[in-house]
């Protein structure tokens, strides 16, 4: 009946996960005092427009906030392993509330991950006006709805073992092709990636320069992943738990 | 509220790599409210298919269930079951306390978690965290979580396998502590004596059928072996077997041991013929050995 206490408790225990944190939280926050750090004065990086600093705080903004909700798949898979999801089925929590409870925790592990990213940009001297930190913040949430879909798929269809390759995979290459460690501007990667909802996630940190930075394409590639992703997800967690 | 369990004609098969498996092959169950019922029966016998149709995780091919009135997946989102199944862990990262309150959370009326953990013998480790806990009490804290909801009807599919003879003491007073409560009971064993001492009425399944159901001296009565000791020296092993209603006759020194379909034809045989014997002493047999006849027998028959 009480799904709000189930995600609170969820949130609790997601947040004692010390290797979780680490991948998620930790290490896009050291890679980008690591990257970032010599490049501070760099106003104008490799021709992109943008000042390395917000770059690459945008860069492993998406690379953290992605692996944190793919994270949720491997998660989901270990509550498989354990029997803990066949546990909730002979409980009243409907499907819909385990689903919005992994995508809400999911959420919650994301902005923690972007906050901290955020404050290590301010401390290289990134600056916006608010508008601007707010409207780029809405676009990665948006960004990051195939994502959430993404991990419930992963989590419902592959084994513990698997999941982790899987997931890792997925992002790093993802995170390469998008964008994340050096600007994709043209040629071939640019042609692949910006069918990609990852393209579009560091896409929003264009915002501060031309103001404007997914056109009809960018919305149209992020809502098209939603979808498929998201019966691509009720499929797994259908075939996962359906009765037999 | 007030139904108990009725199972009627209920049929279940797998597909398998070999071939299809007729895990269930149309038993006919009722429990009473507050009743407790064993169900007992080797592995492979249909019981966890049986629970997963009864807790609506599978669907019969053929037949009906009803829970309390409910068909199974209604009487499940009503909270009024509670199962522990025969797998399963606990999630990690949670205190004892925090993972019964989270489970009880869910449900319209629960157990107070206090009372829950009191009731499992957890209360000394509610604040450990669920992955520190020992095998034994993981199962209770299981146990907790299943009467978490405060249900009508328990079910436990095979609860104290990988459990001590401590554990399984520990375990079958808790059970028997939340049965008091007229609460109804269904649990799965293997294990005979878990079923003679824990349960009301024994259901025996043995290859997807039930073979024989009644209270646990009924099942014994039904085999019929009785257990007749004397002492009686200096009389050979094969005359005694040949006495009316003995089955086998074997000596321990002074002391003869005879397994009888009809003890009382066997003893007024013994008593005739060797007025000597003394210390005389009949025993209905273990259930071990009922189950291992029933069993038996309805193999023969197929």
């Amino acid at each position: 009946m009480n799904g709000v206490v189930y995600l609170r408790y969820e949130l609790l225990r997601t947040f004692r996960n010390r290797r979780f944190f680490f991948f998620s939280v930790g290490f896009p926050l050291i890679f980008y005092f690591v990257i970032a750090g010599p490049n501070r004065n760099n106003e104008d990086f490799a021709g992109s427009g943008i000042s390395a600093p917000l770059y690459y705080m945008v860069g492993l903004a998406s690379f953290g906030t992605m692996m944190a909700m793919v994270t949720t798949g491997a998660r989901i898979a270990g509550e498989r392993q354990a029997g803990w999801t066949r546990q909730l089925r002979i409980t009243p929590l409907p499907a819909r509330a385990y689903l919005r409870t992994k995508v809400l925790t999911a959420y919650a592990t994301s902005l923690l991950s972007l906050f901290g990213l955020y404050a290590a940009g301010g401390i290289l001297g990134v600056s916006m006006p608010a508008a601007t930190w707010v409207h780029m913040t809405l676009l990665i949430l948006i960004a990051l709805l195939p994502f959430a879909a993404l991990g419930i798929f992963l989590g419902h269809l592959l084994n513990v073992d698997a999941i982790g390759p899987a997931a890792g995979g997925v992002v790093s290459i993802l995170a390469f092709v998008s964008g994340t460690w050096f600007p994709v501007q043209s040629g071939f990667l640019h042609d692949i990636g910006q069918f990609l909802p990852s393209y579009w996630l560091v896409q929003a940190g264009r915002l501060p320069i031309d103001g404007q930075p997914w056109g009809a394409l960018g919305w149209t590639v992020v809502l098209g992943w939603t979808v498929v992703l998201g019966v691509a997800a009720a499929w797994a967690y259908r075939r996962d738990t359906g009765r037999v | 509220m007030s139904d108990g369990v009725q199972i009627s004609g209920l049929e279940k098969t797998w597909p398998s790599p070999s071939g299809p498996v007729r895990a269930v092959r149309g038993i006919d169950v009722r429990i009473a409210p507050g009743e407790t019922v064993a169900l007992l029966g080797p592995n492979g016998a249909g019981k966890s298919t049986t629970i997963d149709m009864l807790l609506g995780l599978a669907r019969p091919d053929a037949g009906s269930i009803s829970v309390l009135g409910h068909p199974p997946a209604a009487a499940v989102e009503r909270g009024l079951v509670g199962a522990m199944l025969q797998t399963g862990s606990l999630i990690r990262d949670l205190s004892v306390r925090e993972l019964v309150a989270m489970v009880a959370a869910l449900y319209p009326n629960p157990t107070d978690v206090d009372e829950a953990l009191e009731l499992t013998g957890l209360t000394s480790v509610s604040g450990h965290r669920t992955q520190k806990l020992s095998g034994g009490q993981t199962q209770r804290a299981r146990f907790a979580l299943a009467i978490a909801s405060n249900p009508e009807l328990l079910v436990l599919d095979e609860p104290t396998v990988a459990l001590d003879v401590e554990g399984r003491r520990g375990f079958w007073s808790a059970m028997r502590a939340f049965a008091a409560r007229g609460k109804t009971v269904l649990f799965a064993t293997h294990y005979l004596d878990e079923a003679d001492q824990n349960a009301d009425r024994v259901v025996l399944m043995a290859d997807g059928i039930v073979v024989a159901d009644g209270p646990p001296t009924e099942i014994k009565a039904r085999v019929g072996t009785r257990s007749l000791r004397a002492t009686l020296p200096d009389v050979p092993v094969e005359e005694l077997q040949a006495l009316p209603g003995v089955t086998t006759a074997s000596r321990h020194g002074d002391a003869v041991h005879l397994v009888c379909t009809d003890s009382d034809a066997a003893l007024r045989a013994l008593l005739v013929r060797y007025p000597g014997a003394r210390d005389l002493e009949i025993q209905g047999a273990g259930l071990e050995e009922a189950f291992v006849q029933l069993t038996r027998a309805e193999g023969a028959g197929t």
